[in-house]
């Protein structure tokens, strides 16, 4: 691995983490921000969340045996438990718990 | 100590907060030395970026080596949410002298929803309460991150699996979004876009992809979406 290329990624995030943070502070202090992105920041976020699940799941192949089983069940699972208790850490830790299970056990 | 007032009343703020961010930055560092990277990898990543959902999807970039320019416009959008934030901050932040660049910096989701949401108390210097409220919580993240790196390096486990917790992370903050606008729209525009990107493209450029077709999509239905949205402010 190239351990340069890491540093700069970290150094890449860092920065563009930090602009959506600033933007606000930097050009709207004194004026609206203009319609267009106000209703991208408004309607993003909930698309963005569907991508990064998708993105997490790129590497599975639903094509053959399991078909991404393994995968839907723990989805299934961490859905349930957030509609039961709905406290994101007991949700976080039982998904990734059972598909722990799933993929080391089977 | 000479702001002792503000800073008990900003650890009394933060405790519901101390909990999540510990455990969820131990998981980060746990994932990442478990994936052989070295331990200070994680802590400068919680000490320098911050941001909770964009750390663990930098694992994904590491692996498939994403270009910086890629990395750069995916993390904007990830964390486009943020720049909403700061808006109804402005005047809050406008006196906080040397402490506001930090206060900035350190504006996470639970943070901004700590400073959004308290009451204060009129007699305490609010700069300073801001401040020990914002370094407090990063301070639980960095906290829970080298434990979490550590525990990684020290104890041998079987770890297979165990980045399934980002997925996890995203199920549970997608359905947080959806509870607050009860309109399955948006979502559908994100999963029409990562299938059509998935199908025509490699998968180091799937999300960047996904992204800008995702961004037509809303254009083209800018008039429902905007109509729905309402609902929810």
């Amino acid at each position: 691995m190239n351990e340069l290329w890491i540093w700069e990624a970290v150094g890449v995030m860092a920065l563009a983490n930090l602009l959506t943070r600033i933007a606000p502070f930097l050009f709207f202090s004194r004026r609206r921000p203009p319609r267009a992105v106000i209703f991208v920041e408004e309607n993003f976020p909930p698309i963005i969340l569907t991508i990064l699940i998708f993105y997490t799941l790129s590497s599975v192949d639903f094509g053959s045996a399991p078909y991404g089983l393994k995968e839907l069940g723990g989805i299934a699972v961490t859905m349930l438990l957030h509609r039961l208790f709905d406290n994101y850490l007991i949700s976080i830790f039982g998904g990734t718990a059972t598909y722990m299970a799933m993929v080391q056990l089977f | 100590m000479k702001y002792r007032r503000e800073l008990s009343a900003a650890f009394k703020a933060s405790i519901p907060v101390m909990m999540g961010y510990s455990v969820l930055g131990f998981a980060f560092g746990l994932l990442m030395t478990s994936q052989g990277y070295p331990w200070i990898l994680p802590v400068a990543m919680s000490t320098l970026i911050y941001a909770g959902a964009l750390q663990f999807l930098a694992l994904g970039f590491f692996q498939a080596k994403t270009g910086l320019g890629q990395i750069f416009v995916a993390s904007i959008f990830v964390n486009i949410r943020q720049a909403f934030y700061g808006l109804s901050l402005l005047k809050k932040f406008k006196k906080a002298g040397s402490l506001r660049p930090y206060l900035i910096f350190a504006l996470t989701d639970e943070t901004y929803a700590l400073m959004t949401t308290m009451r204060e108390d009129p007699r305490l210097k609010r700069r300073w309460y801001l401040f020990f409220l914002a370094a407090l919580n990063q301070g639980y993240w960095v906290g829970g991150t080298l434990a979490g790196a550590l525990f990684g390096r020290m104890v041998r486990f079987d770890t297979r699996g165990l980045d399934f917790s980002l997925t996890a992370l995203f199920v549970v903050l997608a359905m947080e979004q959806y509870k607050q606008r009860r309109d399955a729209l948006p979502f559908l525009i994100g999963a029409a876009a990562s299938l059509i990107a998935m199908t025509l493209v490699s998968r180091d450029r799937m999300l960047i992809t996904a992204i800008a077709l995702a961004l037509l999509g809303m254009f083209a239905l800018r008039e429902k979406l905007e109509k729905r949205g309402k609902g929810h402010e």
